[in-house]
């Protein structure tokens, strides 16, 4: 079973404190959500647990190794990181994209059967077969979307690490890559998501992180994490918990 | 336009090489044909061909590759089809580079001076720029800090040229720094050549680490891609390429933005896909450059940097207006 984690873990910019003393430790084949307000450090801690930054106090670990120090194509074998806001530079079709996620593993002969295997399975999986050889620059949102989580799956990692997903997606396509992640849970890859979306985290993860001002406020499963005495200290919001038709519902009423 | 199979693409560039290259050792303002070749006893024009042609051709061969390279290297690094060696500044400063040498008179004493000043120009012309961009390497960090050194560059140039010693250095300066590959010879070759393969060798090694930039430098970091090991292998390898090829024929712009951009569409605009064929289309777009400034009908010849320029500005327009209408 693989573990990620971090002890300790604080980030300073500047001589602005983003995160201190945050201890965590997430497990493989759950759906772990961290929400919390604006600026309350959400993609700077993902991007340590990514590997992509290296904290200024405390770790990250994966396993019993140190993400800032372990060896780039090592940590990109193992885990897939989708940025926020993610950039296509070129107009390139959308398998050339996907199989940018073999990255780590193409060897200096190209990519192999296995390579071509593992992006097919990853088109399947994100739904995406479709528009295989449609140029990136004319799918939709919510299409490019999909080929961009398809890109992660292609490098079958243990862990995907995934910085807003749902934004910009309208609610058909939220649910779809709710589900997707869901499934991906359940075949043991450790899904980590920031949102903002609270019903959603509500909805499609298993335990819930809530960051404020720097630390970890809650962590518990969904029902407990986000309850109303937490949401009112981390966004100053009255919100009640309320049991919709589709599941429940954070309606947030009016500002504390 | 569709993208073509690499051999079929590979091929094509190759085929064209060739008969440029064999058009570049025929044509000029003395046209000397095949049958002369073998008789240098009986035809003396077989010197014009094995002692101006041939080492002009090869230089226009490696010249191009480089500019080519560079420039595809560049554009993929930037994520931007304005980049090349010419628009970041990095010509002008080994351009500068040359100049301060011949200023100074030392080539006359040291000809190795010339093409040292020029490479160590443009290695601090690429290290400026990856300095001034920084980490977060935007289009805008990276065109003004090109902006920057180009300004830079042509002010040392003037003062140079405002404060020579003689009438002579002035020309030297000026003949030298409009570009162009007329009355070199091997000396010239065997200078630019071990740096241009040098520097090429580490840029062509860059491919995986620009395809991965596609999805920009956190998608790449992601992806296992090292940026502290890409960022000097581009460095470098652009600065003893296009430094190279500056000291040796003088600063021969657009070559490095033209290439990539024709080549893009036919390899399905992947990054590392459009090295091998820039540096075999460089190599094409100048020795077809430098045919055609040969067999113009003047008194002299045209410079080849200044018909590159003129064929160039217009595409860098046409170029510059296409994007700004998919950005609006």
């Amino acid at each position: 079973m693989s573990l990620l984690s971090c002890s300790g873990l604080g980030v300073t910019i500047g001589s602005r404190a983003i995160l201190s003393g945050v201890s965590l430790m997430i497990d493989v084949g759950k759906v772990t959500a961290i929400v919390g307000p604006n600026g309350a450090g959400k993609s700077t801690l993902l991007s340590c647990l990514a590997g992509l930054r290296e904290p200024s106090a405390g770790s990250a670990m994966l396993d019993d190794a140190v993400l800032s120090g372990m060896k780039p194509r090592d940590r990109a074998r193992r885990l897939a990181f989708l940025p926020q806001t993610p950039e296509i530079a070129w107009a390139v079709e959308a398998r050339t994209l996907i199989e940018l996620g073999r990255t780590p593993f193409v060897g200096a002969r190209g990519q192999t059967e296995a390579d071509r295997g593992a992006v097919d399975r990853a088109m399947k999986a994100a739904n995406v077969e479709a528009f295989e050889h449609r140029i990136v620059d004319t799918l939709s949102g919510g299409e490019r979307a999909r080929v961009l989580i398809a890109r992660a799956l292609a490098g079958e990692p243990e862990w995907l690490l995934a910085d807003e997903p749902l934004t910009g997606l309208d609610p058909a396509h939220q649910l779809d890559a709710a589900d997707l992640f869901r499934g991906l849970a359940d075949q043991g890859v450790g899904v980590v998501v920031t949102l903002h979306d609270l019903s959603m985290a509500l909805r499609m993860s298993d335990r819930v992180i809530v960051l404020a001002e720097g630390g970890v406020l809650a962590d518990d499963p969904p029902a407990s994490a986000l309850s109303p005495e937490v949401l009112r200290r981390a966004y100053g919001v009255e919100a009640t918990l309320t049991q919709g038709p589709g599941g429940p519902l954070i309606d947030v009423v009016r500002r504390a | 336009m569709k993208p073509i199979s690499r051999p079929l693409l590979y091929a094509g560039l190759i085929a064209l090489l060739l008969v440029l290259s064999g058009v570049s050792l025929i044509a000029g303002k003395v046209w000397v044909p095949f049958s002369a070749w073998t008789q240098p006893d009986i035809d003396p024009r077989w010197a014009i061909v094995f002692e101006l042609r041939l080492p002009r051709t090869i230089l226009g061969i490696i010249v191009g590759a480089a500019l080519g390279l560079s420039g595809s290297v560049l554009q993929g690094y930037t994520r931007n089809p304005l980049a090349d060696p010419g628009v970041l500044g990095v010509s002008a400063m080994a351009a500068l580079g040359a100049v301060l040498t011949l200023y100074y008179g030392v080539t006359a004493v040291a000809p190795w001076a010339l093409p040292v000043a020029a490479i160590s120009g443009a290695l601090i012309g690429v290290g400026l720029l990856m300095l001034l961009s920084g980490t977060a390497s935007s289009l805008v960090t990276f065109v003004l800090a090109g902006a920057i050194l180009n300004i830079l560059s042509s002010a040392g140039v003037s003062l140079a040229l405002s404060l020579a010693p003689n009438p002579w250095a002035v020309n030297e300066i000026v003949d030298w720094l409009m570009g162009s590959l007329a009355d070199r010879s091997f000396e010239e070759v065997k200078m630019a050549l071990p740096f241009i393969i040098a520097g090429c060798g580490l840029l062509l090694t860059t491919g995986r680490a620009l395809d991965a930039l596609t999805l920009g430098e956190t998608g790449a970091r992601s992806l296992g891609v090292s940026m502290p090991v890409t960022r000097w292998s581009i460095a470098v390898g652009v600065g003893l390429a296009a430094g190279a090829s500056v000291a040796v024929t003088g600063v021969i712009g657009f070559v490095g933005l033209v290439t990539p951009h024709l080549l893009r569409p036919l390899v399905g605009a992947r990054p590392g896909a459009l090295l091998v064929p820039s540096t075999l289309g460089g190599a094409v777009i100048v020795l077809a450059g430098d045919v055609l400034v040969r067999m113009t009908p003047a008194a002299g010849e045209v410079k080849l940097g200044v018909a590159m320029a003129a064929l160039g500005a217009p595409f860098f327009l046409v170029l510059l207006l296409r994007l700004r209408r998919k950005i609006a």
